[in-house]
């Protein structure tokens, strides 16, 4: 009993401290927000762009008269294809340094049949294709059959990845960040001489941190559900699960950091270490298909990648518990070997 | 019966904390280098010595909070164990409070982690936390921080209380207030330990105290019986005085910058002499010798140096 006693008051106060942090709390809950609605805009279909077209002198199709027909055909069919903007430009020159500075893909002198690329840009390569294939009017010898099934928004797909980034923020500098504070400046010494043992601290932080982590989630998702009209293919349960278990493995991957350090810039050093390139090969962003295959299973040691793939596989595909069991297992395997070693490393006080 | 703890070290009856021959070592620092003593129940015991003596070393080791290197801590005539952490409360140097809490949220959740409670009114009152309550940790003053670090040491009823130099940076005001809270402490029956660099405190809270430099015990007992013992006789202090017209005065005496300090059990025939040697009395002051002048007789430095 005592020792429930003293987890429920560690519990309470945490929370209390991070609720009343308002510039934590705000940017827990409106951080994910403020992601998914500038996406959410840069996105939609007619305003999106993909490649910048630099175009010298007038620019409309009919002021093109020395042009050939066929040349005008290309640049009319240009002129329409989706996701390119076309820029209006002064001059040549104008249009050499800023295709050399990589601000526009693809520089177009229509009036003189003329275009200039960057031979080392992937994305020149792209804009010139798509303008050396503009004119043909047939639609090639490949037939094209509609996708299979629903087709899934991107935002829709970039959602999971973004709530699971947002825990993996919280969970790792909410638990590791604070502990080490706490060493710092004495408050864990405090502690030590109670009758509190460590891992009831621990215990209480871990409850407290996960209970704001699902919390806030709960809270973002419903939020964005309201706002961008989301679809959960799967159960909600299994989505909270998988959520719960990813935050979890981080919390406690916190914990290992915090165990002993009682410098922030360090560990806030380490976090970032950790955190950022678990951000970028965890396939939040960005798919890692067609990435070698040595990123790929470097990913695999992620939790964040076990916990984005798997809300996705349920959110976007509807999959059960069953169907994710690989990530499922692993995010358990790696939560308990977190916790044992944040466990046996932890201490109260900086090092004699 | 008192007994024996360590040679030389009787432990008399009704002795709540026992220290025998304890030494903490760093790798190039001898930090506590084999102090004994033993504090009776009820009483308020100072560990007085200048920074660096090994006070706080001393404390933290008994505390639990370092580990000796060698030596014997006995409370209640037993190895410290969990009865130890829930009968003390501790105060230490330097802490800071959990950010964003208030100070009766600061209290409780101190008071809730222990088994045995200390009344909640009882804590306010004693520590004059009343106009404080609903104010956050971090918008009160130093002298209030340390009055809550004293109700947070407070929090389990304690049997017996550490105060880590409970005053240093106070102003006078706000030292002079936790003095009447320790005094309140002390008269309910409570063991005190406190360490402190001021004589002052020393001698207006303490009941017992052991002087300590370098790591060392350099004198114990009560402070009258200390000053007795050592420094019964009387400073007499004159300003502006030129050095020459002491020399080969039959009393010890020493500079401290513009004013020359001498220290005599024998008033009358000290003055006699000075008005022999046509010293000017007009700017002379008498005191009583203190256990700065002690501290100073036993090691030859200042405590506050």
């Amino acid at each position: 009993m005592k020792t429930i006693k003293r987890i429920v008051t560690l519990f309470k106060a945490r929370n209390r401290e991070f609720i009343r942090d308002r510039s934590a709390l705000g940017w827990n809950i409106i951080f994910p927000f403020l992601i998914i609605l500038g996406f959410s805009l840069m996105f939609t279909e007619d305003r999106q762009v993909l490649y910048k077209i630099g175009v010298i002198g007038p620019s409309a199709a009919s002021e093109q008269k020395a042009l050939s027909p066929v040349q005008q055909r290309e640049w009319k069919g240009f002129r329409s294809m989706r996701y390119l903007e076309f820029i209006p430009l002064e001059s040549e020159a104008e249009g050499m340094n800023k295709l050399s500075h990589h601000r526009l893909d693809l520089v177009l002198d229509p009036a003189k049949g003329r275009y200039w690329v960057s031979r080392t840009s992937p994305r020149g390569y792209i804009a010139e294709r798509m303008l050396q294939s503009s004119g043909q009017e047939a639609r090639g010898s490949f037939v094209r059959e509609a996708v299979r099934g629903e087709e899934i928004p991107y935002i829709e797909w970039l959602f999971p990845g973004i709530l699971g980034m947002n825990i993996m923020f919280s969970a790792l500098f909410g638990v590791g960040y604070v502990v080490v504070r706490y060493r710092k400046n004495g408050v864990l010494k405090r502690m030590s001489v109670t009758p509190l043992r460590p891992w009831e601290f621990l215990t209480a932080q871990v409850l407290s941190r996960m209970f704001l982590i699902l919390a806030t989630t709960v809270i973002v998702y419903a939020g964005c559900s309201l706002i961008f009209g989301f679809t959960c293919h799967g159960s909600y349960l299994s989505l909270v699960l998988i959520f719960a278990l990813g935050g979890f493995s981080m919390v406690t991957l916190g914990l290992v950091v915090a165990s002993r350090s009682s410098s922030e810039e360090f560990a806030g050093g380490v976090l970032n270490v950790i955190s950022w390139p678990m951000m970028f090969l965890s396939e939040v962003w960005f798919s890692l298909e067609g990435a070698n295959p040595w990123i790929k299973k470097l990913s695999l040691i992620f939790p964040l990648t076990h916990l984005t793939t798997g809300a996705r596989r349920i959110m976007n595909d509807g999959a059960s518990l069953g169907d994710i069991g690989f990530h499922i297992l692993t995010l358990t395997v790696m939560s308990a070997v977190f916790l044992a070693a944040g466990a046996f490393f932890f201490r109260w006080q900086k090092a004699d | 019966m008192d007994k024996v703890l360590s040679p030389g070290v009787m432990v008399p009856m009704g002795t709540l904390l026992e220290i025998a021959d304890l030494r903490k070592y760093y790798a190039e620092v001898k930090a506590v280098d084999g102090i004994s003593f033993a504090i009776e129940g009820g009483i308020c015991f100072g560990l007085l010595g200048p920074n660096g003596a090994g006070k706080t070393t001393s404390i933290e080791v008994i505390e639990g909070i370092l580990p000796a290197t060698s030596g014997q801590i006995l409370y209640k005539g037993q190895p410290r164990g969990a009865a130890f952490r829930e009968e003390t409360g501790i105060q230490f140097q330097s802490t800071e409070l959990p950010q964003y809490l208030t100070v009766r949220e600061t209290l409780a959740t101190f008071r809730d982690l222990y088994g045995r409670q200390a009344d909640l009114d009882w804590l306010i009152e004693t520590c004059r936390l009343e106009e404080l309550l609903d104010r956050d940790n971090r918008k009160i003053s130093g002298g209030q921080k340390q009055r809550l670090l004293l109700a947070m040491a407070l929090a389990n009823d304690p049997e017996l209380v550490f105060l880590d130099e409970p005053t240093t940076g106070l102003d006078p005001q706000a030292r002079r207030y936790l003095w009447e809270i320790v005094r309140r402490i002390r008269s309910t029956g409570k063991t005190i330990v406190l360490t402190t660099h001021y004589m002052e405190e020393a001698q207006i809270l303490c009941d017992r105290i052991a002087i300590m430099d370098n790591g060392k015990i350099i004198a114990a007992g009560a402070p009258e019986e200390l000053l007795k013992a050592h420094c019964g006789g009387t400073a007499v202090i004159l300003e502006d005085a030129d050095d020459n017209l002491l020399e080969g005065f039959p009393c010890p005496w020493f500079r401290m910058e513009n004013r020359l300090e001498i220290e005599t059990d024998s008033l009358n025939e000290c003055i006699h002499e000075l008005v022999q040697r046509g010293v000017d009395l007009s700017r002379m002051t008498l005191r009583s010798q203190n256990l700065e002048d002690l501290f100073l007789k036993l090691t030859g430095h200042h405590l506050r140096t």
